[in-house]
């Protein structure tokens, strides 16, 4: 039997037997996004009251973006979301590799690739498809996985910097830790004012990161 | 019960509304007679957060030290009052009073303190604002003077109370810290008032308001005592 001409066969007899649609995002995916999005905007409001009491650039945050109404307050609300943030991001890196979805969904992403796709876009001639990430998204979102790591790291090395010697020393030690901190806060925020740009620009995108949504059916469109 | 009654529908949104009011605005330990949903959540973490501070305590890491050159010059000073107000204290009616978990609870002169083998430490003081400056202190290592007045090191805190009113404790670990040490002296010379004259504590693994200054009182006792800043919400560990 020759399974090379056989397998287009078994593949449209297993679509036929399994008539659910594809979800656009799976519910894994979609829990975990907005537990994130909560855990984010609570460090990044809590970390920026922490920043102002003792400023290290020459502007503090505004009072009505921050988070806990004092200092105490701040770190506690800090120390608290951070460990919403490390399960589930943990939760997230584990499902990605073991469902595929990094491999498939952001993986690969070339210079190539990523030049084609932001020149298409910058001339908003890069069309949306759905369930499929574009170079640019793909390194948007890799991207800002790195910061998150980053920021992890470093705020660990801010917060023992003794216990946590050996991470510390990597940051260049207490102070340069702050800063890597700071940066990699930074780097997320430029990412959440894009990803929230793109998602006001293509509204349709949002829902589906609620409900799911679902995949067209290419049978459909015969 | 089968019917939803939409008045009860309403009360429960009205419920929820409110909770979620107070999440997003009592989260502040404004008030700590009346700690809302959002404050008991807080300290139910920061327990937590003491519990894993503390198995990550290493006995054996040691803070790093730094060289005379890198010490902070004029040193900052700190307090929940203003410089003028810092405590003067009749070194000649000091006594450093004993209580809780102590065989020997007599009284200590400063002098004794002084008679007692000194050690000396450049290291960091890190502030739970942020900032830092490296100081040098010397005195009496607090391990050897647990030791030297009998007290029960398998006690967990070791509790103090300070000429200005302020008060904190620390566990047991942290206070047998080789680096942990009862200051007399602050850059080579007594230390002085806004430096917490005649005896602080310094802990270098951890954060600045858990290095009480002036210090009155010590015990060593299994009863947590908490402490000035901790009751308002900072972290009680504040491990470094």
């Amino acid at each position: 039997m020759n399974s090379i001409v056989m397998a287009p066969a078994l593949r449209a007899h297993a679509r036929r037997r399994q008539p659910a649609r594809k979800v656009i995002h799976p519910w894994p995916l979609r829990v975990m996004h907005w537990l994130n999005a909560l855990a984010i905007i609570t460090l990044i409001g809590s970390g920026w009251q922490i920043y102002n009491a003792s400023p290290f650039l020459p502007f503090v945050f505004p009072r009505w973006a921050t988070i806990g109404e004092w200092l105490g307050a701040a770190i506690a609300w800090h120390l608290a979301a951070i460990w919403l943030l490390m399960l589930n991001g943990l939760g997230y890196l584990l499902w990605g590799f073991a469902s595929g979805h990094f491999r498939h969904k952001l993986w690969p992403v070339s210079p190539r690739a990523v030049w084609r796709d932001a020149s298409a876009a910058i001339r908003f001639k890069l069309p949306h498809e759905v369930g499929v990430y574009n170079a640019v998204q793909r390194l948007l979102y890799l991207g800002v996985i790195a910061l998150g790591i980053l920021a992890v790291l470093s705020g660990l090395a801010v917060w023992k910097p003794v216990q946590l010697w050996p991470l510390s020393d990597l940051f260049g030690g207490f102070f340069p830790s702050r800063v890597v901190h700071f940066t990699a806060m930074a780097g997320i925020v430029l990412f959440l004012a894009v990803h929230i740009l793109l998602v006001a620009l293509v509204p349709r995108v949002l829902p589906p990161m609620i409900t799911g949504g679902h995949l067209p059916d290419p049978e459909w469109h015969r | 019960m089968t019917t939803f009654d939409p008045a009860r529908r309403k009360l429960l949104g009205r419920a929820l509304a409110f909770g979620a009011l107070t999440m997003l605005t009592g989260c502040n330990f404004d008030d700590l007679q009346h700690p809302d949903l959002a404050d008991k959540f807080l300290r139910l973490m920061s327990g937590w957060n003491n519990e894993v501070q503390a198995a990550l305590f290493n006995p054996h890491t040691l803070a790093p030290t730094f060289k005379a050159s890198e010490i902070t010059r004029p040193p900052r000073f700190n307090a929940f009052y203003d410089i003028t107000r810092a405590p003067q204290v009749d070194l000649a009616k000091w006594r450093l009073e004993l209580g809780g978990l102590i065989g020997d609870k007599r009284a200590w002169r400063i002098d004794q303190l002084r008679a007692l083998p000194q050690e000396s430490q450049i290291t960091r003081l890190i502030c739970v604002e942020g900032w830092r400056v490296i100081g040098q202190w010397s005195g009496v290592p607090l391990r050897h003077f647990l030791r030297a007045v009998g007290a029960d090191t398998r006690a967990r805190y070791v509790a103090f109370k300070c000429a200005d009113g302020y008060y904190t404790s620390i566990d047991m670990e942290s206070a047998l810290h080789p680096q942990t040490i009862l200051a007399l002296d602050f850059l080579g010379a007594p230390l002085t008032a806004p430096f917490g004259a005649p005896v602080r504590l310094r802990v270098p693994t951890k954060l600045g308001f858990k290095n009480p200054k002036s210090i009155m009182a010590m015990e060593v006792t299994n009863r947590w005592t908490g402490g000035y800043w901790e009751k308002q919400g900072y972290n009680w560990f504040s491990g470094s």
